[in-house]
């Protein structure tokens, strides 16, 4: 491990409680994004079956709320309105899983006017073979509120097969804006099924940027977000390498309810080596004067894999205006030959290239934050 | 003193078809040789076999570079030799950014800054606001040959072969890009062959030679001036011909 990301791991098991958490798993969480505590809002960690810390940094207490989510409905019986409100129990039989028994989650609250300047992040972990880990989480964005949040879902080398669901519920109020990106870091053998809804109020941003760089088995999911409120706006960004037989299958739907709502949906995917990737995205106008754009770029490196994307677009009043882009296919020779001619070789061009294409800054994030996720990325990509 | 390229009866197809039919030439340090040629007449091609890319193919004939045959060698390999490339038409270069593009051809890590002197060059190419920006991507034709000869500069190459430098670029932008193609040629004793269809670069760069390249083989090494004057008089066709006698061997 070099020298910096060794400093950084020991930074990140001394600071604060962290070290209660084992040196291995912190690790492994570095590479899904983590950092220490003190450069973080607040900090949350769910291992297997329990959730282990819970803490908001000083600077931000009385303005955050971070805690499980059983330990939230106790505390606030009001919370049970929005248990399942976006997203139906009945939805599938993932959905209904949770809904019969769930080992915790993160319940996220930010209160109103608050501007969050650090990102908040959690991390959920799985350490056990055969585990079918089973999550809730509720995030609320009150009125006139932003915040960023950064969740590294991660399977430690202990545990070779597993599942992970996780429903994950996002409620953004008027005037609010959330950040929220997702790094996966699973295990050739783990089985994903997310699933998650937020529903966008008036003038409300919701961005949901996912991440998944590492070998998977099956990864399958289709968040929705409801941008109910007028002038709301859903963005979705993804970046997706498979590689070593990875299957995915990412979509997402943006259904643009409020007059002059805004969706857009930018996604990046490179498959290799047997792995097969489908990319779906539904954009749906019924709102006067909403507006959406979806793109989708891949690229295809051997003959042994497959990449789909699937757009659908819908419009149901005259005022709409939607838009996609999409192309798959390999990369252009005449693109390689030309940065050989730039003294690089065929493989050195080829990966800048790949690497190039999975850019974060294609989400057009605040620079922060998108050197926050070019930093995961290149990392996760090491790793 | 030996020759820095020597063509030697060079045969080059592309998509089955004989495009080269025999050219030979030679170039020295620290010269400037302008190629005529009509549309469609393979000087594109020649850069192309020179650079050793790909879907030109070699039928026969021989490229050595500072004394070496250079046939069996990659683009990547030439490239790393001294040849340089400045591209008609560059290609858009997806998620990479123009300035991870020059770091590269500085030697450069993506993490180290350019140097005082190098930033200056790129505000006098009139890119800085590009450097954050995907290689090509969205750029004008001025633009695009900006970046491309700037590229070029920033790998300091012994043999520039430039295609087209000057189409599509206002006159400001080639007073600019020639003058500094003939800056770096004096200053370092590098070589260059530009291919060209006007007659506008010659007021700024001081070339040797002239050539023209029609059906598939070299003629005429002269003033290129002269080349140029009775190109636009007689045409190709009849500048081949040359009409004056004692052609001077170069």
């Amino acid at each position: 491990m070099p020298s910096e990301r060794r400093r950084e791991v020991v930074e990140l098991a001394e600071k604060g409680d962290l070290k209660s958490i084992p040196h291995k798993i912190l690790e492994e969480a570095y590479k899904a994004g983590a950092t220490s505590d003190d450069k973080r809002a607040g900090t949350f960690f769910h291992i297997d079956q329990s959730t282990v810390y819970s803490k908001v940094n000083e600077l931000f207490k009385g303005k955050i709320e971070l805690m499980d989510t059983k330990e939230a409905l106790q505390k606030y019986h009001w919370l049970s309105n929005y248990m399942w409100r976006s997203i139906p129990k009945e939805k599938d039989e993932f959905t209904r899983r949770v809904a019969e028994d769930f080992s915790g989650g993160y319940f996220l609250r930010i209160l109103p006017n608050t501007e969050v300047t650090f990102p908040l992040q959690s991390c959920l972990v799985i350490t056990q073979e055969e585990l079918e880990q089973r999550l809730h989480n509720i995030i609320i964005v009150e009125e006139n509120s932003k915040v960023h949040l950064i969740t590294s879902c991660l399977q430690h080398s202990t545990a070779m097969v597993a599942s992970h669901i996780g429903v994950t519920e996002t409620y953004v109020k008027r005037g609010a804006q959330l950040n929220s990106t997702m790094v996966h870091q699973w295990r050739d053998e783990t089985v994903v099924r997310p699933r998650s809804a937020s529903i966008i109020e008036e003038n409300g941003t919701f961005v949901s940027n996912y991440i998944c760089l590492r070998p998977v088995r099956d990864v399958q999911m289709y968040p929705v977000a409801y941008c109910k409120g007028e002038g709301s706006k859903a963005i979705f960004n993804s970046i997706l390498y498979g590689h070593r037989n990875t299957f995915m299958d990412i979509g997402s739907k943006i259904i643009l309810d409020g007059r002059e709502s805004r969706a857009e949906m930018i996604s990046r995917a490179v498959t290799r080596e047997g792995s097969k990737i489908i990319v779906r995205g539904s954009i749906e106008g019924n709102g006067q004067e909403c507006r959406g754009h979806l793109e989708c770029k891949g690229l295809i490196l051997d003959d042994e894999s497959f990449i789909q994307s699937i757009p659908e677009l819908t419009a149901r009043s005259k005022s709409i205006e939607i838009t996609h882009e999409a192309a798959v296919g390999r990369i252009s020779e005449k693109e390689i030959v030309y940065l050989m001619t730039r003294r690089l070789s065929k493989e050195q061009a080829v990966s800048l290239i790949v690497r190039g294409f999975m850019d974060a800054s294609i989400m057009g994030l605040p620079e922060a934050l998108t050197t926050e996720i070019s930093r995961i990325i290149e990392i996760a990509a090491k790793s | 003193m030996g020759y820095l390229l020597e063509v030697e009866n060079l045969k080059v197809e592309l998509g089955n078809r004989l495009i080269l039919d025999g050219v030979s030439f030679e170039l020295r340090s620290s010269e400037i040789h302008l190629l005529f040629g009509p549309n469609g007449s393979g000087k594109t091609t020649l850069v192309g076999a020179i650079a050793g890319l790909p879907m030109y193919r070699v039928v026969s004939g021989r490229i050595l570079f500072m004394g070496e045959d250079i046939m069996n060698k990659s683009v990547e390999e030439r490239a790393k030799l001294g040849i340089g490339v400045g591209f008609q038409n560059p290609p858009e270069i997806t998620g990479v950014k123009l300035e991870d593009l020059l770091k590269l051809c500085l030697g450069k890590s993506p993490k180290e800054e350019f140097s005082d002197e190098e930033m200056h060059f790129i505000e006098s190419f009139r890119l800085k606001d590009f450097l954050k920006r995907e290689t090509h991507v969205g750029f004008s034709g001025g633009e695009r040959k900006r970046s491309e000869i700037l590229q070029l500069l920033f790998l300091k190459p012994k043999l520039l072969l430039l295609d087209e430098p000057d189409s599509g670029v206002d006159v400001e932008s080639l007073k600019l890009v020639a003058g500094e193609i003939q800056r770096y040629i004096e200053s370092s004793g590098a070589s260059a062959l530009i291919i060209t269809h006007k007659g506008d670069i010659l007021d700024y760069v001081n070339a040797r030679y002239g050539c023209v390249l029609l059906n598939g083989k070299i003629h005429c090494f002269k003033d290129p001036k002269y080349v140029f004057e009775d190109i636009k008089q007689e045409g190709y066709d009849g500048c081949v011909k040359c009409r004056v006698k004692g052609e001077e061997k170069w």
